[in-house]
């Protein structure tokens, strides 16, 4: 019931921030109609931050307590983020093509976002490739924390190799968020935000639920078996 | 010798004298790093002007292509024979295991990179002896990055499918860090930048060692006894 709830909620959000984004909104001063693009690419890359870093808080209480949750936990986040990750590159790059000229280019925060899709993906693909379940889990445990660890390294050797990407123009350490975005910009990126914030935890639960689904599944056929 | 200095020791012992008697990986890798190069000379076009700008990025290539080679094989002969199980019922430090396999596989791909560079530099008439003790820092800071992390996933993907091809998919996006740090040190010594831009990397290869032996260290109890 309470997940019924949490999407239809995240449906009413997402429709609002959707209408709120493409038509009320004005059109960007310099970059027009394509600038739209925002209200869903900057929400889809922070959820899909957020994905990542409950991979890594559920990796780490699973090694720590063991328990088959906290590992279904960063499972299911694992797939959320590898989703919406995919989202933010394929969004940019709709973006990309008209405003710079070009689909992909090898930028800091480009490649960067390509890194983490990749990592994530592997961490799937090894879930996949081990049956045992808490082998599989102890794994995942370990791909988890080490690619959390090893984001910020990535970051800083990227980024010294090149940047094109415009610095963020929003969340920036010298001002406050209000001061560099018109509020009348400011609101649909909020709600688009909250909105993927909803869609995104409504997305987990489900997840969550299945592994639990599979979990009995397994169990009931090795209580059939012996 | 005792404790875990001592287990250390005795393990990686094993480990070369065995290699020393058999020398099938470190034979192994060098002719496949050896017909890489040849496939470099085939695939770009390789001439004085260009050869101190391609050297670092083929030669990272082929020592991580051979590195994963022999991360595969890492954990074979301790699982024939369930030497691998007898190894962990001992009383046994797991991180005294773990850093006996860094070594190890540190001084097979070491060197191998002691035959390579100087083949390179005949081969393409790259003129870089002189600098040899800076390239073999850097290398050396490299390859222990490229051993501490791997050796870790070779652990994890022993006991899953396709585990042989799962590896270089996990590793690689891990390794950013490291081949562009390398490849980009070596690039600054060859002489494509400054002696004071090599600090920010010499840092990061450092910093990367230092936490993902730790992380190594610690995490490794987990991949074996779950």
């Amino acid at each position: 019931m309470a997940r019924r709830i949490l999407g239809t909620l995240a449906l009413i959000l997402i429709l609002t921030g959707l209408y709120w984004g493409l038509v009320e909104a004005p059109p960007d001063a310099r970059q027009g109609e394509t600038q739209r693009i925002m209200y869903l690419h900057i929400p889809s890359i922070l959820v899909a931050y957020l994905a990542f870093f409950i991979v890594f808080v559920g990796s780490c209480l699973y090694l720590w307590k063991g328990e088959r949750r906290d590992d279904n936990l960063a499972h299911s986040a694992a797939e959320i983020g590898v989703l919406f990750t995919a989202l933010t590159i394929v969004e940019g790059s709709i973006w990309g093509k008209p405003t710079w000229g070009v689909w992909w280019t090898w930028d800091a925060r480009l490649t960067l976002t390509a890194i983490l899709l990749l990592i994530f993906s592997a961490y799937l693909l090894l879930r996949s490739l081990i049956e045992d379940p808490r082998r599989g889990a102890v794994s995942g445990a370990i791909l988890g924390i080490i690619g959390f660890l090893d984001i910020p390294l990535i970051h800083m050797s990227v980024y010294w190799w090149r940047t094109l990407h415009q610095p963020p123009s929003i969340l920036r350490p010298d001002k406050a968020p209000w001061d560099n975005i018109d509020p009348a910009m400011l609101w649909p990126l909020g709600i688009n935000f909250l909105a993927f914030l909803v869609l995104f935890f409504y997305l987990l639960s489900l997840r969550i639920h299945l592994g639990e689904v599979e979990d009995r599944v397994r169990r009931s056929r090795l209580y059939e078996a012996s | 010798m005792n404790g875990a200095l001592g287990q250390i020791y005795w393990l990686l012992w094993k480990d070369l004298l065995l290699e020393a008697r058999r020398r099938d990986n470190l034979l192994s890798m060098f002719f496949f790093g050896l017909s890489l190069l040849f496939l470099f000379s085939f695939a770009f076009e390789i001439s004085s002007e260009n050869v101190s700008r391609m050297a670092p990025g083929l030669l990272w290539l082929a020592f991580m292509f051979s590195g994963t080679l022999a991360l595969n094989q890492l954990f074979q002969g301790d699982r024939e024979n369930d030497c691998l199980d007898a190894l962990l019922l001992a009383p046994l430090d797991r991180g005294a295991y773990y850093l006996a396999k860094v070594f190890f596989n540190f001084s097979l791909m070491f060197l191998l990179e002691l035959f390579i560079l100087p083949l390179f530099g005949i081969l393409f008439r790259l003129d870089f002896w002189h600098l040899l003790p800076n390239v073999l820092l850097y290398t050396l800071l490299g390859t222990l990055g490229f051993s501490v992390v791997g050796v870790l996933f070779a652990a994890v993907t022993l006991r899953a499918r396709a585990r042989a091809l799962l590896l270089p998919v996990l590793l690689f996006p891990l390794m950013i860090p490291v081949i562009l740090a390398t490849v980009r040190t070596l690039q600054i010594i060859l002489g494509a930048g400054t002696a004071a831009e090599l600090v920010p990397w010499f840092r990061l290869l450092v910093g990367f060692d230092l936490i993902f032996i730790t992380a190594g260290f610690l995490l490794l109890e987990w991949v074996l006894d779950g």
